[in-house]
C-alpha cells in the first residue's frame, strides 16, 4: 500500500501564488465532486420513486443513513472487517450492506406505500415521515445516540499528488464507483426493455399495464435500485468522513433531494448532473465564502429552485401530443 | 365456446353505475363492434376485459377461463391486448421502443420481438420510417397507428381497439381502417369500439349497442346498417324513428333486441 504514496514536495511547491490559488481551487472541485457523486447516489432513489410513484420517498435518506450503520457493523464487528484482506472486505461490505438496505426498501414499500398507493398523497407522505422517523429511532435504539467511527484502518492512507493538488484514496473510490454506478443505472434505464418499461410505467401506470407490465414489480426494482445506490453512498460517505450518526439521513437526506430537485425531479441524469453540480457548489462556496454557512447555501438553493423553477434544471422534457 | 365472452357485468365508479348487466360474446376470427355515444360505457367495458376495471358482478371468459379477477398484466399473457383510448403512446420512448413493449411478455425472445416488429412495419410502414422518433413527435394519425401496432406486439388472441378513429381526418380514418380489416384476416380477433357507426358496421362481422351501460341492440352489422333506428341515430340519415317507438322496444328482421 504504502507504494502508493507519492513523493510530497517537488517542483510543485516552488511555485507562485497563483499556481496555489489555482491548486485550492481543484481541490475544492474535487473535494466537491466527492461529496456531489455522493448526494448523486441519493438523488438517483428520491427521483426514481418520484419519477414512477409521483411520491416523496423521505424514509430514503434514513435508508441511506442505516447502509452507513451496516457497513460500520459489518466492518467492526463481523468476520469482514476481522478476517478479509482489506481489498476485499471494502466491496463485500458495500454489496452486503446495499443488499441489506434493498430488502428494507421493498419492505417499506410494501408496508407503508402499497397500501396507500390509491389513496391520496398527503397519506403517503405522512406515511413517509413515519417510516422516516421509526427508522431514526431504530437506529438510536441499535447503535446508540453517539457518533460512530469507521474504523481508520479501512480505509488505505494512500494520496497523490498532481502538481500541487492532493487527493485521497476515498476521494478516487468515491468517484469510480458512483460514475460506474451511474453510468450502468443510465445504461439499464436507457437501453433494456425493463429500462423502458421503467419509464414507461413513470409515464402511466395503465397503459404501461396494457403492455403487460407488472406495475408492482416495476416498483418494486425501483425500491431495490434506490435504497441500493443509498446504502452504496452511506458506506462511501462513512468511509470518507468516518463518523457517522442517525440524524445524517436527514441532513444528507435533504441535501440530495435538493439536488434532484435542482436537476428536475424525476429526471435520472438530472439527478446527477444535480448532485455533482450541487457538491461543487457547495464546496466553493463553503471553501471561498464561509465554511459556516455551507448548508445555508443548498438550502437557500433549495428554496430559490421551489420558488423560480420547480422543475429543475433539465425539468421533465415532455414531448406530448395529444 | 365464444373465445371473448361477457356475461352479465355490471361495472361501477363508486356509486355510479357506468355498466349495468352487459353481455357480449365475441367468436374466433370475428370483428364485433360495440358501438355507442359518449358516456354510454364503451370504455368501461373494454376497461374491464383487459383487467384495468374489476367488475362489480358477473363474469368475463377468454376462451372459456374466467379473468374477471385476474391483474391486467396476466390478462396480456393471456392473449387479450388493448389499444387504449386516445392512443396513449408513451410519448418520450421512441417508436420502437413503444413496439418493444407491446412485446413485454416475451421480452426474453429476442427473435419472436424481432418478428413481431417486422410485422408492424410491414402493416404500417410510416410507423417503420419513423422507428427511431420519440412517439410524442408523430402526427395523431402515426401514434393511432403505433398504438395498434404496439397492441399486435403482444401478439395476442383478442385485440382491444377503443376508438382507433378518433380525431383522425377521413382519409386516415380509411387508411387505419383496411389494416384493422387485414390484421383480421391474419387471425386476429377484435372487439372494436366506436362512435363512427358507419365505418365500424363496415368492416365488422357483427355489432352490438350500449345505451347508458346496457346493450339495447345487437346483431350481424349487415342487418343493423339497414335498421333505422341505427341509420337515424348512429348513421346520420335523419330519418324520424316511427311515433312511438323507442330503440329499446321494436325490434325487426334478425337484429335482435338483447333485454336486460
Ligand atoms: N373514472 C371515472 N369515474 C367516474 N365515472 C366515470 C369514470 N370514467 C367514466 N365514468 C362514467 O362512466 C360512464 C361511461 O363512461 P365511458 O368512458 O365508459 O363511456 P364511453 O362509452 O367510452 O364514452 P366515449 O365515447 O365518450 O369514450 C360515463 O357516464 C362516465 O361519466
Ligand atoms: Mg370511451
Amino acid at each position: 500500500m504504502n507504494g502508493w504514496r507519492c513523493r510530497r514536495g517537488g517542483p510543485a511547491r516552488r511555485r507562485g501564488f497563483r499556481a496555489e490559488g489555482m491548486a485550492l481551487f481543484i481541490e475544492q472541485l474535487v473535494n466537491g465532486l466527492t461529496v456531489g457523486a455522493v448526494y448523486a447516489l441519493v438523488a438517483l432513489g428520491y427521483t426514481m420513486v418520484y419519477g414512477v410513484m409521483r411520491l416523496i420517498n423521505f424514509a430514503h435518506g434514513d435508508l441511506f443513513m442505516l447502509g452507513s450503520y451496516f457497513g460500520f457493523t459489518l466492518l467492526v464487528a463481523t468476520f469482514v472487517g476481522s478476517a478479509l484482506p482489506l481489498w476485499a472486505a471494502l466491496p463485500v461490505t458495500v454489496l452486503a450492506s446495499a443488499t441489506g438496505v434493498a430488502i428494507l426498501g421493498v419492505l417499506v414499500e410494501r408496508a407503508a406505500y402499497r397500501p396507500l398507493r390509491r389513496s391520496n398523497r398527503l397519506t403517503a407522505v405522512v406515511s413517509a415521515m413515519g417510516v422516516s422517523i421509526f427508522l431514526q429511532n431504530a437506529a438510536m435504539l441499535v447503535w446508540g445516540p453517539r457518533y460512530r467511527a469507521y474504523p481508520p484502518w479501512a480505509v488505505p492512507d494512500v494520496r497523490w499528488e498532481i502538481g500541487a493538488v492532493h487527493i485521497g484514496f476515498m476521494q478516487v473510490l468515491i468517484l469510480m464507483v458512483s460514475i460506474l454506478l451511474m453510468a450502468g443505472l443510465y445504461l439499464f434505464v436507457q437501453r433494456t426493455t425493463v429500462g423502458a418499461a421503467i419509464r414507461a410505467t413513470a409515464i402511466d401506470h395503465d397503459t404501461a399495464r396494457l403492455m403487460g407490465i407488472n406495475v408492482d414489480q416495476i416498483i418494486r426494482l425501483i425500491f431495490v435500485i434506490g435504497p441500493g445506490l443509498g446504502a452504496v453512498a452511506g458506506v462511501l460517505l462513512g468511509l470518507y468522513y468516518r463518523q457517522i450518526h442517525f440524524t445524517v439521513g436527514w441532513s444528507y437526506g435533504l441535501k440530495a433531494f435538493t439536488a434532484a430537485i435542482l436537476g428536475g425531479i424525476g429526471n435520472i441524469p438530472g439527478a446527477m448532473v444535480g448532485g455533482l453540480l450541487l457538491g461543487i457548489l457547495e464546496m466553493l462556496g463553503g471553501g471561498y465564502i464561509s465554511a459556516a454557512w455551507k448548508d445555508v447555501f443548498v438550502f437557500l438553493i433549495l428554496i430559490l429552485l421551489l420558488i423560480f423553477r420547480p422543475t429543475g434544471l433539465l425539468g421533465e422534457r415532455v414531448a406530448e401530443k395529444v | 365456446m365464444s373465445l371473448l365472452e361477457l356475461d352479465d357485468v355490471h361495472i361501477s365508479y363508486g356509486n355510479v353505475q357506468a355498466v349495468k348487466g352487459v353481455s357480449v360474446a365475441v367468436e374466433q376470427g370475428e370483428i364485433v363492434t360495440l358501438l355507442g355515444a359518449n358516456g354510454a360505457g364503451k370504455t368501461t367495458t373494454l376497461r374491464a376485459v383487459s383487467g384495468l376495471l374489476r367488475p362489480r358482478a358477473g363474469h368475463i371468459r377468454l376462451a372459456g377461463q374466467e379473468i374477471q379477477a385476474a391483474a391486467a398484466h396476466r390478462i396480456v399473457e393471456l392473449g387479450v391486448a388493448h389499444v387504449p383510448e386516445g392512443r396513449r403512446v408513451f410519448a418520450t420512448l421512441t417508436v420502437e421502443e413503444n413496439l418493444n413493449l407491446g412485446a413485454y411478455r416475451y421480452r426474453q425472445d429476442a427473435t419472436r420481438v424481432r418478428e413481431g416488429r417486422e410485422r408492424a412495419y410491414r402493416l404500417f410502414p410510416r410507423l417503420a420510417e419513423r422507428r427511431g422518433q420519440l412517439a410524442g413527435t408523430l402526427s395523431g394519425g402515426e401514434q393511432q397507428m403505433l398504438a395498434i401496432a404496439r397492441g399486435l406486439m403482444a401478439d395476442p388472441k383478442v385485440l382491444l381497439l377503443d376508438e382507433p378513429s378518433l380525431g383522425l381526418a377521413p382519409k386516415l380514418v380509411q387508411e387505419i381502417f383496411r389494416t384493422i380489416g387485414e390484421i383480421n384476416r391474419e387471425g386476429v380477433t377484435i372487439l372494436l369500439v366506436e362512435q363512427n357507426a358507419r365505418i365500424a358496421l363496415r368492416v365488422a362481422h357483427r355489432a352490438y349497442v350500449l345505451e347508458t351501460g346496457r346493450i339495447v341492440l345487437a346483431g350481424p352489422s349487415r342487418e343493423l346498417r339497414q335498421d333505422p333506428r341505427i341509420q337515424q341515430a348512429y348513421l346520420g340519415m335523419g330519418r324520424k324513428p316511427a311515433a312511438g317507438r323507442r330503440p329499446a322496444q321494436a325490434g325487426q328482421g334478425s337484429a335482435a333486441v338483447v333485454s336486460s
